[in-house]
């Protein structure tokens, strides 16, 4: 009987001193990989179309991102044609003001690289996305993409 | 006789500090990476612009009105339909190329054996030549941005399906996967030929026409 009391009694406890080495080493890995939020939305995060043939976007730096959606302050009204640019809610005529400021940042070479990303809600209209279009072709930012999610070529 | 210990630093609340930054970061990161249909505008017409003229039936017409129908060459369509009648519009090679710097293109001599058995047979009522070959959409101002994009989307897919197909019969590799391999190794200057040719073979020449109201 005395056998197995004295078994019981020296239970090891787990060794968890390399825990703060595991947790370490996921944090350095979140730190690296992380980009902080730098636009605060004006609007709800919009609901972004899906399609198949999307590319990713490369050198974060030469993008600049143009939303369009449902303005969270109600006194823009409950459409999904509001823009947002920078901070603030705009309207289209301040698209060329926009680009012109984005690539007074980067260097003179870069600037045909750089790239129009228009994250758009579904159920935004044409119309809006049309005069956004037309304000870029005059200040000849004529990189855009349209902001989706991957899925699969459905069939 | 006292036993000597080796005075040990209490490590253990070591794991809870780092925990509690490590929940900070994975709540703070955002590690999805953008990705979009990339499209490429065309640039402002000078104010004396005449466009040329374009034969109809080189001119493939999409149209999306405001409820988000589908008009395609004066039909109603199904938006999932719309892939295989693009890819038979563009892949028809009824005529003669476009004269490229000079020289004749003269016609397109791998639509045929691109094309699969069920779809139709070359007429000369559609497209000449995958180069002339024009797909034009024109949607309503009040139609939804995720149709249009559902239509954009359709129409890059029957185009990069058709070079895929040719890609494969030419160097027996799909046109996605010889990209990606160009990608890799920028400096490789036959592959670049082959990238180039593929494109070149079947440009993706998709317009946008003025909304309507």
């Amino acid at each position: 009987m005395s056998k197995f009391r004295k078994k019981k009694k020296g239970m090891p406890a787990v060794n968890t001193a390399a825990l703060p080495d595991i947790v370490f080493m996921l944090l350095f890995f979140f730190m690296v990989t992380t980009t902080m939020r730098e636009t605060d939305l004006k609007i709800d995060n919009p609901r972004l179309p899906s399609a198949s043939e999307v590319k990713k976007l490369e050198h974060k730096s030469l993008v600049s991102t143009i939303y369009v959606g449902k303005a969270k302050d109600i006194k823009y009204g409950s459409g999904f044609n509001r823009i947002q640019l920078n901070d603030k809610i705009s309207t289209a005529d301040q698209v060329p003001a926009f680009i012109i400021n984005a690539r007074s940042k980067v260097s003179e070479k870069e600037v045909p690289f750089m790239t129009t990303s228009i994250k758009a809600d579904k159920e935004s209209s044409v119309g809006t996305i049309t005069d956004i279009r037309l304000k870029l072709r005059d200040v000849n930012a004529l990189k855009i993409s349209y902001s989706a999610s991957k899925s699969s070529g459905a069939n | 006789m006292a036993r000597r210990e080796n005075p040990e630093i209490n490590a253990g609340s070591m794991a809870d500090i780092a925990f509690l930054l490590l929940i900070f970061f994975l709540v703070t990161t955002t590690m999805n990476v953008d990705s979009g249909v990339s499209k490429k505008l065309s640039e402002k017409p000078p104010a004396d612009y005449v466009p040329p003229i374009i034969k109809q039936k080189n001119i493939f017409e999409v149209n999306i009105n405001r409820n988000n129908e589908l008009l395609v060459e004066g039909e109603r369509m199904d938006i999932k339909d719309l892939k295989e009648a693009a890819i038979a519009f563009i892949n028809n090679g009824g005529g003669d190329g476009k004269v490229e710097k000079g020289v004749e293109t003269g016609p397109c001599d791998y639509c045929s054996s691109v094309r699969r058995d069920d779809e139709p047979p070359t007429s000369k009522a559609s497209s000449d030549h995958p180069n002339k070959a024009i797909i034009s959409v024109q949607s309503d101002r009040l139609t939804e941005y995720g149709t249009y994009l559902m239509v954009q989307d359709e129409l890059l897919r029957a185009y990069s399906e058709l070079r895929n197909r040719l890609s494969l019969i030419k160097y027996n590799i799909p046109f996605v996967e010889l990209e990606e391999s160009y990608k890799d190794d920028k400096q490789n200057e036959a592959l670049k030929k082959k990238v180039e040719d593929i494109k070149i073979s079947y440009p993706q020449i998709i317009s946008d026409a003025e909304p309507t109201n």
